[in-house]
């Protein structure tokens, strides 16, 4: 009987309607995909994506070197050099991130007591050569600066939750 | 011997000490700010409380109560939580929350005991006060309110250093830490206030913000900058030395270092030599290691080993001190010395070393200096003559220069003449002496580096055996050394061999052209004006006088960056640990050497570490005993003869630059143009 039932299967080729039922159905269902890079998904506010250096509004960078990120950093793709500024307040000298050791656990804006290191929302960064993942405090700062707008509305959406 | 009860577990302590300190051998944690072995007991700062039967009904502070028989001492009780917690509490009031931008963070007492006791949250909502912050000098950098007034720097400026400069004004709230009068202080021990401070209100200014406590790797080692031989630990990231801490060892340097072996660091930065030189028409030109050797081998093939003479430095290791004697030995020259300074000492090992022990101080109960100023030559021994005194009934005198040693000193006079005097019982303070147990005679480096130096050691030696200070259980004679080279040297006869001659006749056979080539190890102090027409191979780690001068450089390591054996001046033998390595190419100063003799065809016998130090061994058998000081022969030394009448100078003129990493440290020069202000002002 099971052999029977088997072979009216294969000859009837039901397994193939029932296939194209299923992609006639998605035919008029709307679509999933968009149309990256003209449209993109959405983003959550805790989303970690390229690094940035805050300012205050004052334009006075925040970060203050503690080195609390570069310790806690568990792929330590963090180098932070320290001197004192010249008006006597403690600062970095050089901020690197190495975004090829870069794991993306965030852990090092959660280390940070000021909000000075984040992760912020882009994640469209790729390069053409691995010299331009090795971020150093310039650029770190011109994407906070680039990014701040967005990044500080992220920050204070999740603030209840911190 | 009391016995107590602490958290129900009976112990036997002695009697007199405190119940901070019968809890800590009992091996119970007492949480502590303003309680330091080694100052007095100050008991403001609450932390230590814990409850105790038979007593009032309240905790107590248990470092400033003594135990007695039958106690019982409560550490864990809810009454001490709450206590420990509420004290706590307090003292975050005014603590401003800036452990991120603190240097103490991540090594703060106040952070960990906070962590411990503390509650996760403020209940304070006012306004915190505010200091202003002091200016204590280029050492340390204050940050006021911070200070959780524990008096420690106080108590140690007033106790230890002997300088009565900083206090408290105010009551309350409104204390405050500082020097009244705003000026640097003037000690050369001001480093350790940093290391005392539980909080982060006095931090290290070359130090700033350079470095976090846990990056750094830590290695323990021997420091060189005098001839005390300070157990250090030496803090460096990545290939730099960020910054020398002191070592525990009771017999040596206490947990006190100088300012100069902790600051003079970043004179190892700057001025390095890291590759080989050849001087060439006049020039000294970048050469590679194979060119400098054969420059040299070229210069000293053929030549009469009379005409070849050495020099160690002042800073030199064992290690690459015996090699160089073997290489002279080797290439036929007795012309070898390592007394830069002219210092009249070759006799037994009695003779030379501080045979009590820097430990001997504490049991001594008169003490002689002659021609020493230990405040420049030595402070942390200093600092170790003045806790002498201040434990009582210790005569101190001294013949030589007039100077502030902290500790009152009855000056006898200024020269061998005084001494004669004195050795002839002339002199009331001979009594002294004479009724003293232990009398203790400190021969300094002025006194001997003469040139009736060994006149003036034979009179003290006279001395030392009329008072008889020399016995069994006692050894008074002490030698107080100022570099840390000397005393390996003389262990190992880096001395004229027969025939030879000292520093004085290399430099007047320079002049005469009798000596053709000369090899300076690091060797800097010397006059290098005198080394006339000679040819001069300068290996050593930066440019100093020496390199100036030479033909040839050959680049070394400094004490940072070579496993290295140096004797103090008691005579102790300690390993230092290499904390990073040369910069370019240069190399251990022991391989250097063996590596030339090969290309001299007088190939040394050793090709490892482990090889050279049996091979010191061999030499002299105290290099087998590490971190023992080992007793010296005793036997005739100095030479009878005239004294002239010159007084005595101390031969530390400057504290602050005596060696090459010194004179290139930019915080030396800072200290020495502040003290240079501070003197001006007074």
């Amino acid at each position: 009987m099971a052999s029977l039932d088997r072979t009216a299967r294969a000859f009837l080729l039901s397994e193939l309607v029932a296939g194209f039922a299923l992609t006639l159905k998605y035919m008029f269902k709307p679509k999933v995909t968009v149309n990256y890079p003209y449209e993109k998904g959405p983003l959550s506010p805790r989303f970690r994506g390229e690094h940035a250096l805050r300012r205050y509004p004052n334009g006075e960078e925040r970060c203050i070197a503690c080195k609390l990120c570069e310790a806690i950093c568990p792929a330590q793709a963090i180098t932070i050099e320290a001197e004192p500024r010249d008006d006597g307040s403690r600062r970095t000298t050089r901020y690197d991130i190495d975004m090829t050791k870069c794991i993306y656990c965030g852990f090092c804006q959660e280390a940070c007591p000021v909000d000075a290191i984040v992760e912020g929302p882009n994640f469209e960064f790729s390069t053409e050569s691995r010299e331009e993942l090795m971020y150093n405090k310039d650029k770190l700062l011109a994407n906070g600066d680039r990014w701040e707008s967005l990044i500080s509305a992220n920050l204070q959406s999740d603030a209840a939750y911190r | 011997m009391p016995k107590v009860k602490i958290d129900g577990v009976e112990i036997e302590v002695p009697a007199g000490i405190t119940v901070l300190q019968a809890c800590e051998l009992a091996g119970v944690e007492i949480p502590r700010f303003c309680y330091h072995e080694r100052l007095s007991i100050a008991g403001n700062c609450r932390m230590c409380l814990v409850e105790v039967k038979p007593g009032p009904p309240k905790p107590q502070a248990s470092c400033a109560l003594p135990v007695a028989d039958k106690q019982e001492i409560f550490t864990k009780t809810p009454v001490v939580q709450k206590a420990r917690n509420g004290v706590m509490e307090f003292l975050l009031i005014n603590h401003p929350l800036d452990c991120p931008i603190c240097d103490q963070g991540g090594e703060c007492d106040l952070q960990d005991q906070a962590m411990a006791y503390g509650f996760d949250r403020s209940r304070y909502h006012e306004n915190k006060r505010a200091v202003p912050d002091k200016e204590l000098g280029p050492l340390v950098k204050t940050s006021m309110n911070r200070c959780i007034h524990c008096t420690r720097c106080i108590r140690f400026a007033t106790e230890v250093a002997g300088v009565e400069e900083l206090g408290a004004t105010g009551r309350g709230e409104s204390m405050e830490v500082t020097t009244y009068v705003e000026h640097a202080l003037s000690t050369e021990l001001a480093g350790n206030l940093v290391d005392l401070c539980p909080v982060g209100a006095l931090t290290s200014k070359p130090y700033a913000f350079e470095a976090r406590s846990w990056e750094l790797t830590k290695t323990e080692s021997i420091d060189v900058l005098d001839g005390l031989g300070s157990n250090i630990r030496i803090d460096t990231r990545g290939a730099q030395v960020m910054r020398v801490l002191p070592r525990l060892n009771d017999d040596v340097n206490e947990e006190w270092i100088s300012d100069k072996t902790r600051h003079a660091i970043d004179g190892l930065r700057h001025q390095r030599l890291d590759r080989p030189y050849v001087r060439k028409a006049g020039k000294l030109i970048e050469a590679t290691w194979d060119e400098a050797f054969g420059a040299i081998t070229t210069k000293l093939k053929g030549m009469d080993g009379a005409k070849i003479a050495a020099i160690a430095g002042d800073q030199c290791d064992a290690e690459s001190m015996v090699a160089l004697k073997d290489l002279m030995t080797a290439l036929g020259s007795p012309n070898i010395d390592c007394r830069q300074d002219g210092a009249k000492l070759d006799g037994p090992r009695g003779s030379y070393i501080f045979n009590a022990g820097v430990h001997g101080i504490d049991s001594a109960d008169a003490i002689l200096l002659i021609g020493s100023n230990p405040r420049t030559e030595s402070p942390v021994l200093n600092a170790r003559i003045r806790k002498r005194y201040l434990h009582g009934r210790c005569a101190i005198a001294s013949i030589g220069p007039v100077a502030d040693l902290t500790y009152p000193v009855e000056r006898l006079g200024a020269g061998p003449a005084t001494l004669r005097e004195l050795t002839d019982g002339k002199l009331g303070f001979f009594e002294k002496l004479k009724a003293a147990k232990n009398p203790l005679i400190i021969v300094g480096m002025g006194a001997v580096a003469r040139e009736d130096g060994a006149a003036v050691l034979a009179m003290a030696r006279e001395l030392a055996e009329k008072l008889n200070a020399v016995r069994e259980d006692w050894n008074g004679f002490a030698v107080l050394h100022t570099t840390a080279a000397r005393v390996g040297g003389l262990d190992l006869g880096l001395v004229p061999g027969e025939g030879g001659r000292d520093v004085a006749g290399i430099l007047a056979g320079c002049e005469k052209g009798e000596i053709g080539a000369v090899y300076l190890l690091a060797a800097d102090e010397i006059d290098t004006k005198r080394l006339g027409k000679a040819f001069v191979i300068y290996q050593g780690h930066h440019g100093d006088a020496g390199a100036h001068r030479a033909d040839v450089i050959l680049p070394g390591a400094a004490y940072t960056e070579k496993p290295g054996t140096y004797v103090n001046t008691e005579g102790r033998v300690q390993l230092g640990r290499r904390a990073g390595y040369p910069p370019g190419d240069a190399r251990e100063d022991w391989a250097i050497l063996r590596a030339l003799s090969e290309r001299l065809g007088k190939t040394l016998s050793y090709d490892t570490l482990a090889q050279v130090r049996s091979r010191l061994v061999s030499v002299n058998k105290v290099f087998a005993a590490i971190d023992q000081q080992v007793p010296g022969a005793w036997g005739p030394f100095g030479k009878a003869g005239t004294t002239t009448d010159a007084a005595f100078v101390s031969a530390v003129a400057n504290f602050y630059m005596t060696c090459p990493i010194s004179r290139a440290s930019r915080t030396m020069a800072d200290c020495m143009a502040s003290r240079a202000h501070l003197m001006a002002a007074e």
